[in-house]
């Protein structure tokens, strides 16, 4: 729980590496700091700060703007429900109390063992699928009670090996070899990307 | 008219402005106001508060547009009233009003908020909103001075910017989103910015105040007057006092000078002047109040009259060439003319300093082209700095300074042994070796040079060599640190005056040190920038005594003093013991010499030593003028009475030359004027009425008759062993000055002093961040707390300036190019 391991700061380096402007990799460092820990700690906004050199505390005005960034701990698996209009009329508000039931906590909370974080959420935009929630942010659609006890006893068993721990966006991670980094550069010095010419430019 | 300017119509009136100008200050120019909250003249346009809506028509019909988003152009039309704009506005506030609460009873800001005037003016009289407001706590402090109410913010951005884009110093910030979204610090890390209290002052709403003013008046019961801060910039204030104590100083917008801003250091200052520890009486050593105590060691209250009998026959007793006056860059210029006639032209002694031996000497400060804020400042410019941190020393030039380059494409050289607070913005920063800023001077300017010089390479050289070319240069010349002989600078100053059309401003420390010496208060000089000699037959009329051999500078008298050859010491405002390079000696002097009066605000160490002490009035107490760097000369007024029987520094001295049997002639400040007008070369345009009439003052343009006298070309001196570092000594914005010490709210920033070293020597030393260390130079040595700093280049170390903890002085040596110093860890040596 803290700032970014040894490991984490190497690969940060890679990533800061990939923009002309260190600042642009704040968004993926915060990522990668949702991965290390779970959520994303007071430590890692400062070392992250340090690394692209901004203040702390405008790490912490980007990183409070988004929802999937969380300050505090959460548990290993965030269970979004879906509460949108479609899903309301499916049965979301049951399901939620189902939810909050079964694993004992009420929206927003975690159970004790730190496996299962349970939240409404508005639309995420699977109308054609209601009810439906994510788990760490992998789809289950059509969610009936039962499917939710089964879904969590697969979890629980450890069936779901495909939904990473909370914090992992991709199981593959991208990597871009250091000769095609963008390395520093001055905005004044910026030039058309190759990629824009290659596709033909609209201007 | 020209083709830069456009014609545009506003409300019916035909009006023009010039193109690029935003709709909301074209029409304020045009005598038409515009509500707003988030647009401030001096930051960018960011559109956030939406008040400033109004129906704008370019030939597409009438839309509703922010009028501070857009710039005027040809043929536009903007209504401010019709019902559209008057809709829209009422409905801008109706939701700015939906989370404010309506506490305006207990709010600070009651009664000057624009937030509480524009909702009567513009706004609906009824709220609709009969929901729960928003809550959160209750002020939280985002730093020591300044408390936030969140409750009450309307989010304009006016701080968040003020912090990002004018200061340098992002530390406040939007978090959060939606409703939810506020201004507030990362946990643990306060708003640490010297400019803090400006935020207060441009916040349209109660939710930024400010702990020392925080419930002691309401805006109704105050009464304010335009001042000028005699500080080096003249910073331009507004004083503002009820029951006679002065609870506010506000920066004044001023084209020139500050736009409006202050540094912490000065906004909050004013505690100081109200402190109970001023001086309230004159005070003597022994027998005050008739109750003779001949041995006594205690300064007790005296009458004036006792006071100044007492000094005047110590002043008569001896001869002119054994009295001498040390400081007075205090005083107001008019004080400054009293005094230096007082003592050159009356008591007939050239022995006058207002200079401590510790900044560029005076013909560095009157003999170099001399720029103003706005020339050094101007877009496409090249700015050199050279020897300073103008955000230590000087905030609000580092305001102007930072805003040349990130808005208006100036570009910065520095030439400073390390970072400094402008070096994130600076194209090119070379790091010279401490004494060596002349040789890396010379070798910019030369045509090729190959190698390293003074610690910089080659194509750093070849780089800011470039970038010299691309504008008028204005060097910014300063002597920040002491450890470095002042040839140093000099010798640079000297290169740069080969440059075509180059200008100088010189960064000085100390307030009116300008006015000084233009008031002649130097060995040597006269009024109005002339020498001694040169200015025999101007003066010779009205100032009897005139000496005819330039007299001893401040570092000379206190020598003088200690050695016994010296039978009066005046301090004006000066405070050797903790001022002067070399404290033994200002001590000695102190002990030794038999009579030392002192006119002063406070009983600082030098003043407990001496024997007759004038309680003065400060700058709230007494009307007159300042000359800032520029030599800008601009109004001080006063607004409140001094302490106690204190009286101005010009009537102490019309005063003390009564009682040495003449009459000065001086009684208000316009005297003087009229008596040095026609008699100074430069002050010919000056006077009373002209200082009183433009915010920006008089600016002396002529240039005396003051030669700059280049040193020899200083002599360059690697380290003397693989283990020896090299000293630099920092001033900085909070420190041991009289004025932060008696500011409650400032006193706690000046902290201990800290010795800051590079990673790579740091390691070498092998201590603990924050450990003391033993700082070993020729002269001496201290104990101070070592910090890792990867600002500071390797082989250097910096020492804190006049903190507590480790007196700099003690490492220093006047005669030094460069002083080279040991470290060692209290363990063992490194």
């Amino acid at each position: 729980m803290a700032r970014l391991n040894a490991d984490n700061e190497r690969i940060a380096h890679e990533i800061i590496g990939r923009y002309p402007r260190k600042k642009s990799a704040l968004i993926p460092l915060l990522h990668l700091a949702q991965e290390q820990d779970g959520w994303v700690t007071d430590e890692a906004m400062s070392h992250i700060a340090d690394l692209v050199e901004v203040t702390p505390a405008e790490v912490l005005g980007t990183c409070s703007f988004y929802e999937m960034f969380k300050r505090h701990p959460v548990g290993d698996y965030h269970v979004n429900i879906c509460h949108g209009i479609a899903c309301h009329l499916l049965g979301a508000d049951e399901l939620i109390h189902h939810a909050e039931e079964t694993l004992g906590v009420k929206g927003g909370g975690t159970t004790d063992d730190g496996r299962f974080t349970v939240e409404g959420v508005e639309c995420i935009a699977a109308c054609t699928e209601a009810p439906c929630l994510q788990v760490n942010y992998r789809f289950a659609n059509k969610v009936t009670t039962q499917d939710f006890d089964a879904l969590i006893a697969d979890i629980r068993s450890g069936a779901r090996s495909d939904i990473p721990p909370h914090g992992t966006l991709a199981k593959t991670r991208q990597s871009i070899p250091e000769e095609r980094a963008a390395g520093p550069a001055l905005v004044e010095d910026a030039q058309e990307p190759a990629w824009l010419s290659r596709n033909g430019s609209d201007q | 008219m020209s083709d830069d300017m456009v014609t545009f119509n506003v409300d019916g009136n035909e009006v023009s402005a010039p193109a690029g100008k935003l709709v909301i200050e074209a029409c304020e120019d045009a005598g038409v106001y515009i509500p707003r909250f988030c647009h401030h003249e001096r930051m960018n346009p960011v559109g956030m508060c939406r008040m400033c809506i109004v129906e704008v028509d370019t030939g597409r019909g009438p839309a509703l547009q922010p009028s501070c988003m857009l710039t005027v152009s040809d043929g536009m039309i903007v209504d401010t009233q019709s019902d559209v704009t008057k809709k829209a506005q009422d409905g801008v506030l109706e939701f700015l009003l939906v989370n404010h609460p309506l506490d305006c009873p207990v709010c600070d800001k009651g009664g000057e908020c624009p937030l509480q005037d524009q909702t009567m003016a513009y706004g609906p009289g009824e709220s609709r909103f009969v929901e729960e407001k928003r809550h959160y706590e209750k002020p939280i402090p985002v730093n020591d001075n300044v408390y936030l109410d969140r409750e009450r913010c309307i989010l304009c951005d006016r701080c968040t910017r003020f912090a990002d884009e004018v200061v340098g110093d992002p530390l406040i910030h939007f978090m959060d989103r939606g409703n939810q979204t506020q201004v507030n610090t990362f946990p643990d890390e306060p708003f640490a910015s010297y400019f803090s209290g400006n935020v207060v002052q441009i916040c349209p709403v109660g939710a930024l105040t400010a702990k020392p003013y925080r419930f002691k008046a309401r805006p109704w019961d105050l009464a304010e007057v335009d001042s000028t801060y005699p500080n080096a910039m003249g910073d331009r204030i507004n004083v503002q006092s009820s029951r006679d104590q002065v609870l506010r100083f506000q920066g004044v917008d001023s084209d020139a000078v500050n736009w409006g801003w202050l540094a912490d250091k000065e906004r909050f200052s004013f505690e100081a002047l109200q402190s109970d520890n001023r001086i309230g009486s004159p005070l003597m050593r022994g027998g005050g109040l008739n109750k003779a105590d001949a041995d006594g060691d205690e300064l007790v209250a005296a009458s004036w009259s006792q006071a100044l009998g007492s000094a005047a026959k110590a002043i008569a007793d001896t001869t002119p060439d054994k009295v001498g006056f040390v400081g007075g860059a205090r005083l107001s210029n008019e004080a400054q003319y009293a005094w230096t006639k007082l003592a050159k032209g009356l008591v007939g002694t050239d022995n006058v300093d207002a200079q401590l031996g510790d900044e560029l000497p005076p013909h560095a400060l009157l003999g170099l082209p001399r720029a103003t804020v706005a020339e050094a400042c101007q877009p496409g410019g090249v700015i050199v700095l050279i020897g300073c941190d103008p955000k230590e020393t000087l905030g609000t030039l580092y305001i102007r300074l930072r805003h040349a380059v990130v808005e208006d494409g100036a570009k910065l050289i520095e030439i400073t042994p390390t970072d400094t607070g402008l070096t994130n913005v600076a194209s090119a920063s070379l790091r010279a070796r401490p004494g060596e800023a002349g040789t890396v001077a010379r070798a910019l300017l030369a045509e090729t040079v190959s190698g390293h010089i003074g610690g910089v390479d080659e194509d750093a050289l070849a780089t800011a060599r470039d970038l010299l070319g691309s504008g008028p240069v204005t060097v910014v010349l300063g002597r920040g640190s002491l450890s470095e002989s002042v040839d140093s600078v000099l010798e640079a100053a000297d290169a740069f005056l080969d440059v075509d059309g180059v200008r100088f401003l010189q960064a000085i420390g100390r307030g009116n040190t300008m006015g000084a010496l233009d008031m002649g208060m130097s060995p040597g000089l006269l009024p109005g920038r002339t020498s001694l000699a040169a200015g025999q037959d101007a003066f010779s009329d009205l100032w009897p005594q005139l000496p005819n051999s330039d007299g001893m500078n401040t570092a000379a008298m206190l020598e003088a003093g200690a050695a016994g050859n010296l039978d009066v010491l005046v301090l004006l405002g000066a405070d050797p013991i903790n001022d002067a390079l070399d404290p033994a000696v200002a001590a000695k002097a102190l002990a030794t010499v038999p009579t030392v009066i002192a006119v002063d605000l406070f009983v600082n160490d030098s003043v407990s030593k001496a024997h007759v002490v004038f309680p003065a009035a400060a700058f709230t107490e007494s009307s007159g003028s300042h000359t800032n760097l520029e030599g800008r000369i601009t109004a001080i007024r006063q607004k409140v009475t001094p302490p106690g029987t204190a009286r101005s520094d010009l009537v102490i001295a019309a005063e003390l030359a009564r009682r040495l049997g003449h009459d000065l002639g001086l009684e208000t400040p316009s005297d003087v004027w009229e008596e040095l007008g026609p008699r100074s070369a430069v002050h010919g345009d000056v006077s009373s009425a002209a200082i009183e009439a433009d915010v920006d003052g008089v600016l002396i343009t002529a240039t005396g008759r003051v030669a700059f006298a280049p040193p020899d070309q200083a002599v360059s001196r690697e380290p003397v062993n693989a283990y020896a570092l090299r000293l630099v000594t920092a001033r900085r914005m909070f420190d041991n000055g009289t004025m932060v010490q008696q500011s409650p709210h400032l006193a706690g920033f000046a902290g201990q002093a800290s010795l800051r070293v590079n990673p790579y020597d740091f390691n070498r030393v092998g201590v603990a961040d924050g450990e003391e260390v033993r700082v070993s130079a020729p002269k001496g040595s201290v104990n101070v707390a070592a910090r890792v700093d990867p600002g500071v280049p390797k082989g250097i170390v910096v020492l804190d300036y006049n903190r507590s903890g480790a007196d700099a002085r003690v490492l220093l040596d006047p005669g030094a190019t460069s002083i080279d110093i040991r470290l060692e860890s209290k363990g063992g040596k490194a």
